[in-house]
């Protein structure tokens, strides 16, 4: 165990965000669950009971008739506003007090830094570099998950939760968003910072950085385990395999949805069920293919003259 | 009270009188001194009443400074602690409109929103401020940014922790935004009537991104160099538009002609790309992000304010249409 290793990651200036991020996103993801629990098990008594339903005023927390439904902006809101403006204002100055921001040797083109990192919020992004060409890591993804983010009004049909916290009347929402954002961005980050090293290779933490480690895989593509040699051979078992894929799933996800999720369903018209689909299948490709590649050392499924997946 | 004044000049007048006969000669001249004098003592006498009487009311007028012209012409009604002067203080300052009068009084609790939002927001301001000082000392050039970084460190008072606050303060934005975007995800705030402005959130992300790498590049040290050239080099494998891409070469791409030759102003990491990130950076994207802003806080009132803490519905009541 290296603890000095460990030390100078974990310290490193530009490490810090991620150190705080880390309890920060447990912090809220308890404050959230906390709040949905409470909702749910208010919703499950009110299901029960119509009677209350009708009458209960619908939140956790307390109302007595003759309450005033709203407060004052000034100074109920404002203070809290206020109030919190001194405390980041508090929280910054001490940070740049105690902690420099870095800066390294002048720019120098000829001196490759290594390992050679993007900022810590795309590392994401590089991580994905292991295991997808340039063209998807860096551009397809970037703008998929700006698409992606952008199409969740339109395609969340689902009436329900709006407004409060829940877990049980929005399960499925709720978990793709936190595979996509807990699983593929900040853990993909989380593994950028603290575990890839010099030539981005994997580091445990507390292991020392060794610069001249090598590592010899070999990597084969998929359609070599077929024994497929000729390229329009290869062209072809990739397509097939890509569109298989899309084909198989969408199908997989169709079936889950009529079943389990009916009253979705039936609410989605073609292209929002599409959509959602196609969105579905693409982060779920992301794990498989790392699977393929950590597994089976398979660089490449789908080998065309002009670009590879 | 004037005429008084003048009955007392009249007085002191009589006494000057006196000492004028004594002299014998230059009666015409003693007259004029007289009446001077007789004046002067006139001004006196009556200082002495007026400017304590002033002085008496300005004092009172200070008890309650609300009612100077100074304060009126500012304040534009009373701040006597009633429900309207409370809503008149929020609706008629330009900053603070910005909000409704009255809100839900459960919105205001800090378990629902987690005041991510509005702590972006400050947290961009604070990046503004500490941002346009720093701009006194840089100068985004090849010779020059690096050591005005060093001097910022060194020299300029103040300067190693405003070059801090700017950069953790960025730091803590982006977390702020991700955060903020969590909790609008996590209560279904995107749910109609909010689409839109969910969208105007998603560019405001991209924006406060880009707005974090544009300024990395900055210091012109190894750290943003390699960062910038790991990041545009991914720009290169664009389809169709980057000459390593997937069709780049069909359509006539080359290093010196793609998209990112255009981003860096050149086919490497050099002097050009400096002065391009450096006005992306402190022009074009906080501009953007502004004006998205604006348009994304506009859009929180018109779409009803905050979406909640909203009454929880049943799943029976899903499928009618709501409100
Ligand atoms: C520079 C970045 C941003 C700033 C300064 C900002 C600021 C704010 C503020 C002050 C509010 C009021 C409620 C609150 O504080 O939670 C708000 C609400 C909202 N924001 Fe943002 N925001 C930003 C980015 C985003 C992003 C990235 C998204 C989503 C992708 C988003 C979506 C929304 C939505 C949908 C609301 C309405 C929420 C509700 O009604 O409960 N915003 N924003």
């Amino acid at each position: 165990m290296d603890w000095h290793q460990l030390w100078v990651i974990i310290s490193a200036p530009d490490n810090v965000p991620i150190v705080g991020l880390i309890p920060l996103l447990c912090f809220y993801i308890y404050l959230a669950w906390k709040q949905a629990k409470g909702n749910d098990d208010l919703i499950a008594e009110l299901e029960a009971d119509p009677a209350m339903a009708k009458t209960h005023h619908r939140k956790t927390w307390p109302f007595k008739p003759g309450w005033q439904k709203e407060v004052h902006v000034w100074p109920f809101l404002l203070r809290i506003e206020f109030l919190a403006a001194i405390i980041i204002t508090i929280i910054l100055m001490v940070w740049s007090i105690t902690l420099n921001a870095p800066l390294e040797e002048p720019a120098n083109p000829n001196l490759t830094m290594n390992p050679s990192k993007a900022p810590w919020y795309f590392l994401g992004l590089q991580e994905m570099l292991v295991y997808f060409d340039p063209w998807i890591a860096g551009v397809v993804m970037p703008t998929l998950i700006i698409v992606g983010l952008m199409i969740i009004p339109y395609v969340d049909t689902n009436p329900l939760g709006s407004g409060y916290y829940t877990w049980k009347q929005r399960k499925f929402a709720i978990s793709t968003f936190l595979f996509g954002f807990i699983v593929l961005w900040i853990s993909m980050i989380i593994i950028g910072t603290f575990i890839r090293g010099p030539g981005w290779q994997w580091f445990w933490p507390g292991q020392t950085w060794d610069h001249n480690r090598q590592i010899y895989e070999v990597n084969r593509d998929l359609p070599d385990l077929f024994g497929i040699a000729s390229n329009a051979g290869k062209m072809i078992f990739g397509a097939l395999v890509v569109g298989g894929y899309f084909v198989l799933g969408g199908l997989g996800v169709y079936s889950l949805f009529r079943r389990y999720m009916a009253k979705d369903f039936k609410r989605m018209s073609l292209v929002q069920f599409s959509m959602t689909q196609v969105f579905l299948l693409i982060m779920l490709a992301l794990p498989l293919k790392m699977i393929l590649r950590l597994a089976w050392h398979i660089k490449y499924v789908w080998i065309t003259p002009w670009f590879n997946v | 009270m004037p005429e008084e004044n003048g009955n007392g000049g009249a007085n002191g007048n009589g006494g000057a009188n006196g000492n004028g006969s004594a002299n014998g000669n230059g009666k015409e001249r003693v007259g004029l001194l007289q009446r001077v004098k007789a004046g002067v003592q006139a001004d006196v006498q009556a200082l002495k009443t007026d400017i304590p009487t002033k002085a008496k009311e300005q004092m009172d007028g200070l008890k309650d400074p609300t009612k100077t012209q100074v304060y009126t012409s500012i304040f534009r009604h009373k701040h006597d602690d009633t429900p309207r002067n409370r809503a008149l203080g929020i609706l008629s300052n330009v900053f603070l409109h910005l909000h409704p009068a009255k809100i839900n009084r459960d919105a205001v609790r800090y378990s629902y929103t987690w005041g991510m939002g509005g702590i972006t927001f400050y947290l961009f301001i604070v990046l503004t401020f500490t941002g346009a000082l720093l701009m006194f000392y840089y100068h985004p050039t090849k010779v020059q940014a690096f050591r005005d970084v060093l001097y910022l460190e060194h020299d300029v008072p103040f300067g190693k922790l405003l070059r801090n606050m700017h950069r953790w303060a960025a730091h803590l934005m982006v977390i702020g935004v991700w955060l903020h975007m969590f909790r609008v995800f996590l209560t279904g705030s995107y749910k109609k009537p909010r689409e839109f402005n969910w969208n105007v959130g998603v560019i405001l992300l991209v924006l406060t991104l880009l707005l974090s790498f544009t300024g990395y590049l900055l210091p012109d040290d190894q750290l943003g160099f390699w960062a910038v050239t790991v990041g545009t080099n991914m720009a290169r494998a664009t389809p169709g538009l980057g000459n390593e891409g997937p069709f780049g070469p069909q359509m006539g791409m080359t290093p010196y002609n793609d998209v990112r030759f255009g981003l860096l102003g050149g086919s490497i990491v050099d002097a050009n790309a400096l002065l391009r990130s450096y006005i992306w950076h402190c022009i074009g994207i906080p501009i953007v992000a502004s004006i998205f802003m604006i348009v994304h806080f506009w859009r929180v009132r018109k779409d009803g304010g905050i979406s909640g803490p909203a009454p929880v519905m049943l799943e029976a009541e899903g499928d009618k249409p709501r409100r």
